[in-house]
């Protein structure tokens, strides 16, 4: 797999607290790469290095290949997670000045904004002052200056907050278009359904150290516990009540496997709902089968685990 | 286009259109120039009103010596006598009356003036001198002195203090000299404030706006404070500039309309006598004499020098905090040195321009700007102001390195109220 940046062997101190400690990870070209983590896990510290606002103490930051330095500055672009921009300022102007800051030309600057202004329907906001515009609208400027320099990696920091969730939906759309245009995006953030919409790889850091990462889908096949939904409809060949007959079954059942009550919802009311886990050397077929034989199978899905599963699992492991 | 320019053309513009800035700048010259003709405008007023005076003379010496002026009317009521002369004064209600006694020119201190108002100094003034003169004059004719022979031997002695390197200078000029020094002092030390102010404000707003991470993803933060600074100093220099053209054309035209003769009307006893003309005269040569443009020149360099000294410490300052109201803690260090230099300017440079103290205080780097400024009137020799400028320049290059090291960490801290302690941790990050 090639790889658009790398992180090696990272470590930064402020004073006595260590921010990361010995952290590596790899950002393979041309996907959304998720890094998550709880708050003061050293997110925004390993962004900073990538960024090139602060310096690690040891390690090395690797580009396509070679070590960051200044010039790379043009094939980055950062939102923060605080968002900022001048308030006081006109935002055509503050857009084109953010670009030429990026090493853009003040010709190559314009015509870029004028495709984004139009792309994201804010052409008419070019002579407005930021003060001017609401919380959402200053974010989709903030979006515009983001991208407007074509960087090949693009750091989210928390990028929907703010966002109202046709605005989300809409710069989530971007973002994902982007990629598929080529770009390497980093996404940092707390919603976890995000990060199962749109992550292809997610690294997990906790306490200044990566404690997991890797492809997600991988990850989640790794964190599988071979546990699957069902929702059964017992037979009803006698005169016993339905309720009874669920009891009887479910006593059946524990006996055989691994069971517990579960909740969910479906249009079956009389269902015996349960989550039954698939112990070694059978399969889901087997379950399938035994289960057919008790009654109508209504429901019969592989719990997966949720990125929110995993995280809270992970973290409170570590 | 370079980062540094772009910034300094950014901090630049944003100063510059800010709108107390473009009030500031034009309406501070069309006021001060406004209040000079206001007070002279008022002085006149003042004068105009006519006084008449009632003179009962005695003597019969004296009466035909008073000559009218602007603003007093003498009028020779002798023939009355004091009590009748009195009973005019009211009836009339004219300003005063001035008995002059037989014996004048023996006893000269028993003339009186009656009168419910005191008059102006002025008006005593000349009245004295006039009744002066003519004793003088009469006892003079008594022993026998020629007059006209005397005008003939009088001769006008003014001592010339002249330096060593042949530059004239007269008594009052040290005066001038102190009130120029000590105008362009004083007026560093206020540009020194406010703009290291808007340097300090422009930091806090980019960090409370957030916009300073996504600047600083894209320039050092050091290229940012430089700019920053540069393109606030240029803006001081654009409106130093913009106050002295305005002020010289302001001051030019409204003299040439309301035909206003400010020089006599500062000194409104101008007509009185000739030495008071000469005087004005040489106030005048004075100030033409002060080395204006040399002064103006060193404002700029001082201006320049002494703004980048301070104002890293500001834009250290703003990084380290998070409000205007946190900033108070560390406003000590830089208001202390300014007043201390004001101080030192008053006081020692005003009294002695090359003693000790003064020369001192203008080569330490912090009060450099505003003595040395204060001295330049006097005459500074050029060893010295290159030293002086050599000294600030080195000292700026040592506090925007030690500035920028506390800006770079400060800016992106938040939550917290730095301590001096901390500020010192930061150094080492």
């Amino acid at each position: 797999m090639e790889y658009l940046l790398a992180a090696d062997h990272v470590s930064k101190r402020f004073g006595k607290y260590t921010a990361l400690d010995d952290l590596s990870i790899a950002v393979p070209k041309g996907c959304v790469f998720g890094l998550l983590g709880p708050n003061g896990a050293g997110k925004t510290t390993l962004i900073r290095i990538i960024n090139q606002i602060t310096v690690p103490d040891e390690g090395e930051v690797h580009l396509r290949g070679e070590p960051l330095e200044q010039k790379h500055i043009m094939n980055i672009g950062y939102m923060p997670e605080e968002r900022g921009l001048y308030k006081s300022m006109k935002v055509g102007e503050q857009v084109l000045y953010l670009a030429q800051l990026k090493g853009m030309t003040k010709a190559d600057a314009k015509a870029q904004s004028e495709y984004w202004f139009s792309r994201l329907g804010v052409s008419g906001w070019w002579d407005k002052k930021i003060q001017e515009l609401s919380k959402g609208q200053a974010q989709k400027i903030q979006f515009i200056v983001t991208v407007l320099h074509r960087p090949q990696l693009l750091i989210f920091d928390e990028p929907f907050s703010g966002f109202d969730p046709i605005n989300a939906n809409l710069i989530k759309d971007e973002i994902l278009k982007l990629r598929d245009d080529g770009a390497t995006v980093i996404f940092s953030t707390h919603r976890m359904e995000s990060v199962e919409e749109m992550c292809d790889h997610i690294a997990l850091m906790n306490k200044s150290k990566k404690i997991l990462d890797g492809n997600l889908a991988e990850i989640k096949r790794e964190y599988r516990s071979n546990t699957y939904e069902v929702g059964i409809e017992t037979m009803d060949d006698s005169l016993r009540s339905l309720e009874l007959l669920k009891v009887d079954l479910l006593e059946e059942m524990a006996q055989r496997w691994k069971v517990e009550p579960a909740h969910f919802k479906s249009i079956h009311d009389h269902d015996l709902k349960l989550t039954v886990q698939i112990p070694e050397g059978l399969t889901a077929n087997d379950l399938l089968r035994y289960l057919a034989s008790k009654g109508m199978v209504n429901h019969f899905v592989e719990v997966i685990p949720s990125v929110n599963e995993i995280f809270i699992k992970t973290i409170s492991a570590d | 286009m370079g980062a540094l320019r772009l910034i300094v053309k950014r901090e630049y513009k944003a100063r510059v259109r800010n709108r107390s800035f473009i009030i500031m700048t034009f309406l501070s010259p069309i006021l001060a120039v406004g209040m000079i003709f206001l007070v002279v405008y008022l002085t006149q007023v003042n004068d105009n009103s006519q006084h008449t005076i009632v003179v009962v003379d005695s003597s019969g010496m004296l009466y035909k010596e008073f000559e009218n002026t602007a603003s007093v009317n003498f009028e020779d009521l002798s023939p009355l006598g004091l009590e009748e002369a009195k009973k005019a004064v009211e009836k009339n209600g004219y300003f005063g009356l001035l008995y002059i006694p037989k014996d004048v020119k023996e006893r000269p201190g028993t003339v009186k003036f009656f009168g419910s108002e005191v008059p102006a100094f002025s008006t005593l003034d000349a009245i004295e001198e006039q009744i002066e003169k003519k004793i003088t004059e009469e006892k003079l004719v008594d022993r026998g002195v020629d007059l006209e022979m005397l005008d003939e031997s009088k001769t006008n002695v003014s001592i010339n203090i002249e330096n060593f390197t042949g530059e004239r200078t007269s008594k009052v000029s040290n005066w001038i000299k102190a009130g120029f020094g000590g105008g362009a002092g004083y007026l560093l030390m206020m540009f020194i404030i406010i703009y290291g102010n808007m340097v300090m404000r422009s930091v806090i707003e980019e960090k409370t706006n957030r916009i300073i991470e996504v600047i600083i993803s894209s320039v050092k933060p050091f290229k940012l404070m430089m700019g920053k600074i540069i393109g606030t100093t240029l803006a001081g220099i654009t409106q130093f500039t913009i106050w002295i053209i305005l002020g010289a054309t302001l001051l030019f035209i409204l003299t040439a309309f309301m035909g206003l003769d400010l020089v006599g009307s500062q000194v409104p006893l101008g007509n009185m006598g000739a030495t008071d003309a000469d005087k004005i005269q040489l106030i005048l040569i004075d100030i033409l004499k002060l080395p204006l443009l040399k002064l103006a020149l060193f404002f700029v360099v001082y201006f320049i020098g002494g703004y980048f000294l301070y104002s890293s410490i500001y834009a250290a300052i703003g990084a380290a905090v998070d409000s205007e109201t946190d900033t108070q803690q560390f406003m000590l260090p830089i208001i202390m040195p300014l007043m201390l230099a004001i101080y030192v300017g008053f006081f020692a440079v005003i009294n002695n321009p090359h003693g000790i103290v003064a020369v001192v205080f203008s080569y330490i780097p912090l009060t450099s700007p505003i003595v040395m400024l204060m001295r330049i009137p006097f005459g500074v020799p050029w060893w010295e102001l290159a030293l002086s400028v050599g000294i600030l320049v080195a000292s700026f290059v040592f506090t925007v390195w030690l500035g920028a090291k506390i800006y770079r960490v400060g800016i992106l801290m938040y939550g917290k109220k730095p301590t001096y302690k901390e500020l010192l941790k930061w150094l080492k990050y």
